[in-house]
């Protein structure tokens, strides 16, 4: 019987604390899902266009997009952060400092940048593999017809690569809502910076744990449902023959 | 009246790294021309072809389309190759476009057709290969014959003065190659102009109006059906000629 009131009492102590700090809780949910879709829409269109230097002829853009991938790929994305952070200000780049969603837009910007940047990598290589995973008949026939490489590329390379590569690419977004919880230690009030913050004011550390694990897990599942129904709605359109 | 000459070929050579495909290639090609290219596999049959609209890039030599060089640098391809069309042995359909957009969609991007006028052209050419009842499904649905007869309509649409095919009836069941054949043979008979790497002798025989045999990467003997296959000179032609008829 222990046991089960230990629960009881655990789920109360919960509520309880998600009651009280629910303001806070919902801004930084809003916070982390607006990092996140910002991030997932800017990286899949550079992710892209390094994909495309990445098999370019042109030795020296191939090179560039080698040595970026591998550099990313190859450093954990906390060191990436911390460089962005501190880099900008190096760089002569001091962003304005003005109240943004809550929280100081120059460690929005940076966080931001930071993981636009770890992410293109990733994107960059899913992109990569499902061009070239497309049979190169594909393009011999469309510049048979006369299109140049880049229309090819955009009316009839990319439309069928990007089928193939739709689960990889929904997993990497699930990837960056939960990486973005790292961008908390340079400040940006995501979930994870307020968990910390509510761990500190309330005295307690399991329950907020466990209300920002669900909410994370709320927000990774909408996604990877969104993206379920979009690889649905793409091979139904190419097996409505008849 | 004479006619003028399409395509002339001098002295074209490719090589692959330290492999030299072909040596020195000469051909010429009158508009209305059906000619054959027969020879064993891996004589550079279809690195000839495929040189003809630089899929393959040349190592050396001239084709002239109409009297301008194509391998020229100031030569826009993209331009050349809307008048050179090609059929591919493995079809190449775009597979994420119904059978009217994979002949509509070169109209409407590259020659700014509009959409109706392209459908239009895609139906009159679907009618010409017997598919038009195949115009809104997707290529995944044909057999490698209908795939063919599309892929015809197809380099038909951009409305070339010649039609490259590359074994074109090399990957189809024995039933489907009849099909593909019948209508390369309309075609010639319209007066396209066509150059075919087949394996089909019987088709070089009936349809071609010139046949040429290419082995080592030198064109090896060349003439009329008659020529080529009753009289052959060669015995490389002969020993070929006994193996495959």
């Amino acid at each position: 019987m222990g046991i089960i009131n230990g629960i009881i009492n655990a789920l109360t102590s919960v509520v309880n604390v998600f009651v009280k700090y629910d303001d806070m809780f919902l801004h930084a949910l809003l916070m982390t899902v607006m990092l996140s879709l910002a991030t997932v829409l800017i990286s899949s269109v550079l992710g892209s266009l390094m994909a495309l230097m990445r098999i370019s002829n042109s030795r020296i853009l191939r090179g560039f997009a080698t040595a970026y991938v591998s550099f990313i790929r190859g450093t954990p994305l906390m060191v990436q952060i911390f460089m962005v952070f501190y880099g900008l200000p190096l760089l002569g780049i001091n962003l304005p400092t003005f109240e943004f969603l809550g929280t100081d837009f120059s460690r929005f910007f940076s966080g931001l940048l930071a993981l636009v940047i770890n992410s293109i990598a990733y994107v960059c290589e899913i992109v990569r593999g499902g061009i070239q995973s497309i049979d190169d008949g594909q393009m011999e026939a469309a510049r048979s017809l006369g299109f140049n490489k880049r229309q090819a590329m955009l009316y009839i390379i990319f439309p069928q690569a990007l089928k193939n590569i739709l689960p990889a690419l929904g997993n990497e977004f699930v990837s960056v809502i939960k990486e973005s919880s790292q961008v908390s230690i340079i400040g940006l009030a995501e979930l994870m910076y307020i968990t910390t913050t509510v761990r500190s004011i309330s005295f307690r550390s399991f329950e907020p744990l466990l209300i920002v694990s669900l909410l994370y897990f709320l927000v990774t599942s909408v996604c990877s449902y969104l993206v379920n129904k979009m690889e649905k709605k793409m091979s139904v359109s190419n097996r409505s023959s008849n | 009246m004479e006619r003028e000459f399409i395509l002339e070929v001098k002295d074209l050579g490719k090589s692959f790294k330290n492999l030299e495909v072909l040596k020195s290639i000469d051909l010429n090609v009158k508009k209305g021309d059906v000619v054959a290219i027969i020879g064993p596999s891996g004589s550079g049959k279809s690195t000839m072809l495929r040189c003809l609209n630089r899929l393959e890039e040349p190592t050396k030599g001239q084709i002239l389309f109409h009297g301008t060089n194509i391998l020229d640098k100031e030569v826009d391809i993209n331009k050349i190759r809307m008048q050179i069309g090609m059929v591919f042995q493995q079809f190449n359909l775009f597979p994420h476009l119904t059978v009217r957009r994979n002949i509509t969609i070169a109209l409407t991007k590259l020659q700014n057709l509009s959409m109706d006028e392209a459908n239009a052209t895609a139906d009159r050419l679907l009618e010409m290969v017997g598919l038009a009842e195949k115009a809104d499904v997707y290529p995944s649905s044909l057999s490698g014959g209908q795939k063919q007869r599309i892929a015809i309509a197809r380099s038909l649409a951009m409305n070339p003065e010649i039609i490259l095919f590359d074994e074109p009836t090399s990957a189809l069941d024995p039933e489907m190659v009849g099909e593909v054949l019948q209508v390369m043979k309309d075609l010639a008979q319209a007066g396209m102009t066509m150059l075919v790497v087949t394996h089909e002798m019987g088709f070089a025989k009936e349809v071609a109006s010139k046949v040429i045999f290419l082995d080592g990467g030198y064109v090896l003997t060349e003439g009329s059906p008659e020529e080529v296959f009753e009289n052959a000179k060669h015995e490389r032609v002969k020993a070929f000629l006994d193996k495959v008829m």
